[in-house]
């Protein structure tokens, strides 16, 4: 009576059905392959490498020497000067527009030069605020600019070389960040959201009651977002490297065994979080409240190191900031797997905990 | 099934044991209690319906009974087994569910739905013989979400099928269907039981239960307050038929009870009076009289057989379902 021949596998059923539903979702494909793409594309271009953008300078003040200072201006490299009255200059650099007002006063009066001798050189204010590093670097720009002019020499003399190293540019760090971020984010929704809806739609229950092995319905999640997983991923490092020519420079299966153990890390964490809500705006809260602190903090797009020093041991604790490191390790420094074990001990611990407490929690009705 | 395919469990699965078998039953949830005190038992082969109004503790019953909610006291046997251990897997191979509501994935297919629940069960039913007994197979391509109501319904019963059950539980099977979709489940049903196939169904629809059960016991505020064959029941009301009227004016129902060919009156609201009746022809004009002597006007009267409704309010005062 029993008609073995086209069973398959309790297994391969609940991991095509996994397939099957997520591939039949328009929605979730775009925002797993569309849009970290879009992401990289519109981050690539707004933060490409530039030459470094001109310095606006004010010019303000009454007298032949302004002309004479405006000329000094346009000749040199990458200043921009504008001639503006005082008070708009002061609302120009109040606002960013400027980054320093060169205040040019008018000659002294020769009466009060009784010696007569050849005038002096203009006598310049710079105003600028000392804290904002763009008007400093104006500073030095424009005043090197009006000194040069006016015929100062170097006392010593340099040698300029441009460098450019591999690597280095904005796009490098963002790629391994955004594959970073897109691993946590699918495997936590794929994961999180689905199992939360079962359980609201009672679907989980139903499944309780039938010899179905419950080891069996979780793997079937893993087992089907890693088929998803190699997608993502391959999309991603493809993309960086024909797009903006972001190489891999440490081994490919380095990165598939990083990214492997991160989308483990983070299932664990998805199931944690969807192992008792049964509502899935609750469900979303939850979610949120894990990844929003990572996608801030983790370094995906700015490094961490920013942040004060004091917080760092916490960040370089957190999963999202251990897969950012151990791939940025591998895919701009070329580092080996070994090399990035401290990162792949923490995605590890991750994992294991939260993947062993969802089983204590998890509520199947 | 063949004896050689049941030769090697039979020693451990007591044929003559009870479908289902449960004694002293109780569930609380929080300061309700859902079930209070419940002993029922489900003999092999029969069809045994849970008959009663929301709320009165059927479901959790049932599902006590699944092995899905555990009781805070009592015991549960099925098939000459319990609940928990390393029994549960033998047990839930055996066991058809279909659950008050549950929402199958959305985005699979009536075919690969089935085939997923029967990937489950070590023997069963072909998806295609499913299909066919479900009257699916026309529909076998098309997404969950696209079906209707009754679709659904019945895929939720192939689910419970595809693994050829012994004891097939049903959670309000036609709640919500229109009278055609309703009569394709019965249909079903009844030739599982046709099969052999034991079922325990909650209702609260008096024609599914009079149609479809063997027995019914009437739960109501988590106990079963009266249980038999559902022509018993009705017979037990001692009425050839229900009078039902109502009047505009003060009457007492005490007015009506010593009438002759009245077995008994019941007041429901101010002014609905539901009379048994054991001979009309003598009644009627009784009441009749009754009601022009105390000068109150009637406004409507009308006459059916009693059915299992009829047991109800006459146990509980209350009808089963709110209109």
């Amino acid at each position: 009576m029993s008609r073995s021949g086209s069973v398959r596998h309790p297994l391969v059923e609940l991991t095509l059905a996994r397939l099957r539903e997520f591939g039949r979702e328009r929605g979730a494909i775009f925002w797993t392959f569309g849009f970290p793409v879009l992401l990289a594309v519109g981050l690539g271009i707004a933060f490409r490498s530039k030459p470094p953008p001109q310095v606006r300078v004010a010019v303000v003040g009454q007298g032949p020497e302004i002309v004479s200072t405006m000329e000094r201006l346009h000749r040199a490299e990458g200043i921009k000067p504008l001639r503006l009255s005082a008070a708009e200059a002061t609302g120009a650099l109040r606002s960013g527009k400027v980054d320093i007002i060169v205040e040019v006063a008018p000659p002294r009066a020769a009466a009060s030069d009784p010696k007569g001798a050849e005038p002096g050189p203009p006598r310049l204010v710079y105003r600028f605020d000392t804290l904002q590093p763009e008007s400093r670097y104006a500073r030095l720009l424009v005043d090197d600019a009006l000194q040069r002019a006016l015929g100062r020499q170097d006392v010593m003399k340099a040698d300029h070389r441009p460098v450019s190293a591999r690597g280095s540019r904005y796009i490098d760090f963002l790629i391994p960040g955004l594959i970073g971020l897109n691993v946590m984010s699918s495997s936590m929704w794929g994961i999180g959201y689905a199992v939360v809806l079962a359980r609201r739609r009672r679907l989980l229950k139903r499944l309780a009651a039938t010899p179905m092995r419950r080891s069996h319905y979780l793997l079937s999640f893993m087992f089907s977002r890693i088929v998803f997983l190699a997608a993502e991923v391959a999309l991603l490092v493809a993309f960086g490297w024909l797009v903006f020519g972001v190489a891999v420079r440490g081994s490919l299966l380095a990165v598939t065994v990083i990214s492997l153990l991160g989308s483990l890390s983070f299932m664990g964490l998805a199931l944690l979080v969807a192992a008792r809500p049964d509502s899935t705006e609750v469900a979303s809260g939850w979610m949120n409240a894990a990844m929003l602190p990572m996608w801030l903090l983790s370094g995906s797009f700015f490094s961490y190191e920013r942040f004060p020093e004091s917080v760092q041991p916490f960040l370089k604790a957190l999963p999202l900031t251990a897969f950012n490191d151990a791939l940025r390790g591998v895919i701009n420094d070329g580092a080996s797997l070994w090399q990035t074990w401290p990162s792949l001990v923490v995605l590890a611990a991750w994992g294991v905990c939260c993947f062993g407490l969802a089983l204590k929690l998890f509520r199947w009705q | 099934m063949t004896a050689t395919a049941t030769s090697s469990i039979s020693a451990a699965h007591d044929p003559d044991a009870a479908a289902a078998r449960c004694v002293g039953l109780v569930k609380h949830y929080d300061d309700v209690k859902a079930v209070d005190g419940l002993d029922l038992e489900v003999r092999r082969g029969e069809c045994f319906g849970l008959l009663g109004p929301n709320g009165a503790g059927k479901t959790t019953t049932v599902e006590i009974l699944e092995g899905l909610i555990r009781p805070d006291a009592g015991r549960v046997e099925l098939l000459g087994r319990q609940w928990g251990g390393q029994k549960d897997q033998w047990l839930r191979e055996r066991v058809g569910i279909q659950l008050q509501q549950t929402d199958l994935a959305d985005k699979l297919t009536v075919e690969e739905t089935v085939r997923l629940f029967r990937s489950f069960y070590p023997s069963g039913r072909s998806v295609a013989d499913t299909l066919e007994l479900l009257g699916l197979r026309a529909k076998r391509g098309a997404r969950v979400h696209k079906l209707s109501g009754g679709q659904k319904q019945r895929l939720a019963l192939a689910c419970a099928l595809v693994s050829e059950p012994e004891l097939l539980f049903l959670d309000e099977p036609t709640t919500g269907l229109d009278p055609q979709a309703r009569h394709r489940i019965w249909d079903v049903v009844e030739t599982f039981g046709a099969g052999g196939g034991s079922v325990v169904l909650t209702t609260h629809y008096m024609e599914e239960a009079a149609r479809l059960c063997d027995r019914v016991a009437i739960v109501d505020r988590g106990r079963i307050i009266a249980q038999g064959a559902p022509e018993a029941l009705v017979a037990e009301l001692d009425a050839e038929q229900i009078v039902q009227l109502r009047v505009d004016g003060e009457l007492d129902a005490e007015a009506l009870r010593d009438l002759p060919g009245v077995t008994h009156v019941e007041k429901n609201g101010g002014d609905l009076f539901r009379l048994g009746v054991a001979s009309v022809g003598e009644a009627l004009p009784a009441i009749l009289g009754v009601i022009e002597a105390k000068s109150v006007a009637l406004q409507t009267m009308t006459t059916k057989q009693p059915s299992l409704e009829d047991v109800f309010i006459h146990l509980t005062g209350r009808k089963l379902r709110d209109e």
